[in-house]
């Protein structure tokens, strides 16, 4: 099952190597990772989004709690959380394509953020489904390029879990 | 007054208690080096390879319990030590390790003698960190220490860049460390701790198992205790061997794949397994879908990951091992005050457990023409001191070893376990001597371990240190060709030898006194004017290259299908001469 894993680390030179390590010297997958600041200018976050067995996932906590530098570790599958993720997508676009861009971006409420004589590029942000969706619309269009920027993920507030788990505006259709 | 990184270095290991440094100088470490000469208080063993001084900073850190400290410089003088970094992390050594580095504006720029020290060395140590500016040197080497004792000990890399042992800093040794990211649970949970010792009470087959953690948990005291008044038998793993003392009626000796046979089977048939400072290593277990298919499993340990590893456990206990079991103790004390009558409800186990003993010991058959090394190993247990340290090297000689040198005491096993490193045996006894010049230190070794650090003999022969190497010299891999024999129809590829070296000779090249014993009945006489010679002794012993060593799980095996002597087919070979000594016949000579 798939897991994502919030990792509150020391900002410090070689802490992201450790971890990444970790997980490649015992034969763990990561399917995506994310780092970035904080608002404590000394610890970074860590997002990784693993897949493995209860036994695994265990294991996975265990050893990151163990490196000196994590602070914290979180499962936040464990708990209501919100995931969200980013892609830039460049799609060709003919002269004959163009409208259909502008549509799929306005229905994926998503950007165009640049463009040129045979190019548009796409901004999109949401759900790992959201994102999957989108480019699966846009590929018939030709994606020339494509960048994600992998899952990143908070837990929500236990006095608002009551809130919806996705957003409801497109995958009713 | 501002100092230098180099007197900062020296002043914090002063702070540290550190009175022993293995290592070896080189370019970027020039300047601690002509600070530490200048110094009486602190020791530097120079070895004649950094391995050596990682392996012997290892032998004295097990034998003592502090952490053993090594220096080296960059580059080679690192990658050198990454087997003893290996090893340590694999059996929880305390090891603080300082490489030099090439000067920080140097770094990243493949200078001369620079290696990525803090890179290479991330996977086998339990912390490392690169020190870029002199004011955080203290800091550092104080959560160095800290970090390579505390909680599950392990080694600890401090790269120390050259124009850092040079700039100078206001020195003051932190009193505390603070590592928010650190803090070993020692406590372990109360709520378990009574279950554990609920279930303890009940079971009618239990076994305690006990690993490496007790012994730097310093939990001997304690396991006896528990091994007393629950009247329950105790077995060790090749790292805890000296936790609990191997004569006691209730010492099982060590399990798994060289185990005896009646504690494999006391393992199998157990109702509950006392899992103690130890991991569950497939050396252990053999099949794990096989193992202790009938014990409940309380797992202590202080280190979370081990727990449910490799196997479940229905009690995990996260804590230091003694702080445990002196709290379990207490509470089975008070459960149940009548040793009596626990000793009338133990008998039937124990009485099975002893059946098994009796029916299937340890043998080996001595004749007149050639050496057993089995046999050697129990002349020497025999004539060793009570206290004396053992330091083993790695294959065959380090499980006879296991078997017939009944450990006492705690900290006098040295041995490379969880890596099985080759070479590890004799610095390591080199290391422990050190820590105690005055104790009986034997390094148990063979041909092929022993060549693998031999060029520290003339350390031994400097320091005119009292170390005793008995050398089981069988002129193959034992091991190996043990394997060969069994799993692959006895093609001895690379495991002979060939040409040994006259080890007489050698010693004798080194100044040390070197004794050969071809035959049985010159072993106790060699033994016994080896260890009564004053200075170090090279005892070189020709045993039977022929030997195996049994019992043995083979490799993913269930724990009670234990081989007990060559199969028949091996036997038959041997016999009919299809295993004629090949050591003999030109390609493997062995000296006269």
């Amino acid at each position: 099952m798939e897991h994502i894993i919030s990792i509150l680390v020391e900002n410090k030179f070689g802490v992201l190597a450790r971890v990444a390590g970790l997980f490649s010297a015992r034969g763990y997958n990561i399917e995506s990772l994310s780092v970035a600041p904080t608002l404590d200018p000394t610890a970074s976050m860590i997002t990784i989004v693993t897949v493995g067995d209860d036994r695994i996932i265990e294991q996975i906590m265990k050893q990151l709690n163990k490196v000196v530098e994590v602070l914290k570790v979180i499962d936040l599958t464990e708990t209501h959380f919100l995931d969200r993720e980013t892609a830039l997508i460049k799609v060709h676009t003919k002269p004959e394509h163009r409208d259909e861009a502008i549509r799929i971006a306005a229905i994926f409420r998503a950007n165009i953020v640049d463009s040129s004589p045979t190019t548009y590029t796409i901004e999109i942000t949401g759900d790992v489904e959201k994102v999957e969706a989108i480019i699966n619309m846009l590929k018939p269009l030709g994606i020339k390029d494509l960048i994600r920027t992998g899952r990143i993920a908070i837990s929500r507030e236990t006095t608002r879990t009551a809130s919806p788990r996705r957003e409801p505006a497109l995958l009713k259709n | 007054m501002k100092i230098t990184g180099a007197e900062i270095f020296c002043e914090s290991l002063k702070r540290e208690g550190v009175k022993t440094i293995f290592g070896l100088p080189g370019g970027v470490v020039l300047k601690i080096f002509d600070v530490l000469c200048q110094r009486t208080d602190i020791e530097f063993v120079l070895t004649r390879h950094e391995q050596g001084a990682a392996h012997m900073a290892e032998g004295y850190a097990k034998a003592t319990g502090k952490a053993g400290v090594v220096l080296v410089t960059s580059g080679p003088g690192m990658t050198n030590i990454v087997t003893g970094l290996a090893d340590a992390y694999m059996d929880s050594v305390p090891l603080v390790a300082f490489t030099g580095q090439v000067s920080t504006d140097l770094i990243g720029n493949d200078a001369f003698q620079e290696a990525d020290n803090v890179g290479i060395s991330r996977p086998c140590t339990k912390h490392n960190v690169l020190v870029k500016d002199v004011n955080d040197l203290a800091q550092a080497i104080k959560e160095a220490f800290y970090i390579a004792t505390s909680g599950r000990p392990g080694p600890v890399l401090v790269d120390i860049p050259k124009d850092v042992s040079i700039a100078k800093a206001e020195f003051k040794y932190p009193d505390k460390v603070n590592l928010r990211g650190y803090n070993p649970t020692v406590g372990g949970s109360k709520q378990n701790i009574r279950q554990a010792a609920e279930e303890i009470m009940k079971a009618r087959k239990p076994i305690i198992y006990v690993g490496g953690g007790a012994v730097f948990s310093d939990a001997a005291d304690e396991i006896r205790e528990l091994a007393e008044i629950t009247q329950i038998p105790v077995t060790m793993t090749l790292m805890g061997l000296g936790s609990f003392p191997g004569n006691h009626p209730l010492s099982l000796g060590m399990l798994g794949m060289h185990g005896g046979y009646w504690t494999n089977m006391a393992m199998h048939h157990s109702d509950l397994l006392i899992a103690v400072g130890a991991r569950f290593d497939d050396r252990v277990t053999g099949k794990l879908s096989e193992f202790c298919p009938e014990a409940r499993v309380i797992h202590i340990d202080i280190d979370p990951t081990s727990i449910k590893k490799t196997f479940h456990a229905h009690i995990p206990i996260v804590g230091d091992v003694k702080a445990v079991l002196r709290q379990m103790n207490v509470i089975l004390s008070s459960m149940d005050g009548n040793p009596a009558k626990m000793k009338a409800f133990r008998a039937p186990w124990l009485k099975q457990v002893n059946d098994w003993k009796k029916s299937h010991p340890l043998t080996y058959k001595q004749d007149d023409k050639i050496i057993k090394p089995q046999y050697v190993i129990e002349k020497l247990y025999n004539m060793a001191k009570h206290d004396a340290i053992i330091a083993t090297d790695v294959g065959q000689h380090q499980m006879f070893a296991a078997q017939y040198f009944k450990g006492h005491k705690p900290r006098t096993w040295l041995t490379s376990g969880g890596l099985g490193t080759m070479g590890f045996g004799f610095p390591a006894a080199i290391g422990a001597q050190f820590a105690y010049p005055d104790r009986q230190v034997l390094c148990i070794t063979s041909e092929g371990s022993f060549q693998m650090n031999l060029q520290e003999l003339v350390v031994a022969a400097l320091h005119k240190m009292p170390v005793k190497i008995v050398l089981l010299n069988n002129g193959v891999h034992g091991m190996v060709r043990q394997w060969q024999d069994l799993f692959y129809e006895g093609r001895y590829s690379a495991s002979v030898l060939g040409k040994t070296p006259d080890y007489v000779k050698l010693a004798d090249a080194y100044g040390i006194v070197g004794l050969r014993a071809l035959k049985p009945s010159e072993v106790e006489p060699v033994l016994k004017a080896g260890l009564k010679h004053k200075g170090p002794v090279l005892m070189d012993i020709h045993t039977d290259p022929y030997e195996n060593c049994y019992p043995m799980i083979p490799a993913g095996g269930a724990q009670h299908q234990m081989m007990l002597e060559d199969p028949p087919e091996l036997k038959l070979a041997k016999k009919g001469g299809a295993h004629k000594r090949k050591v003999d016949e030109g390609e493997g000579e062995l000296p006269a």
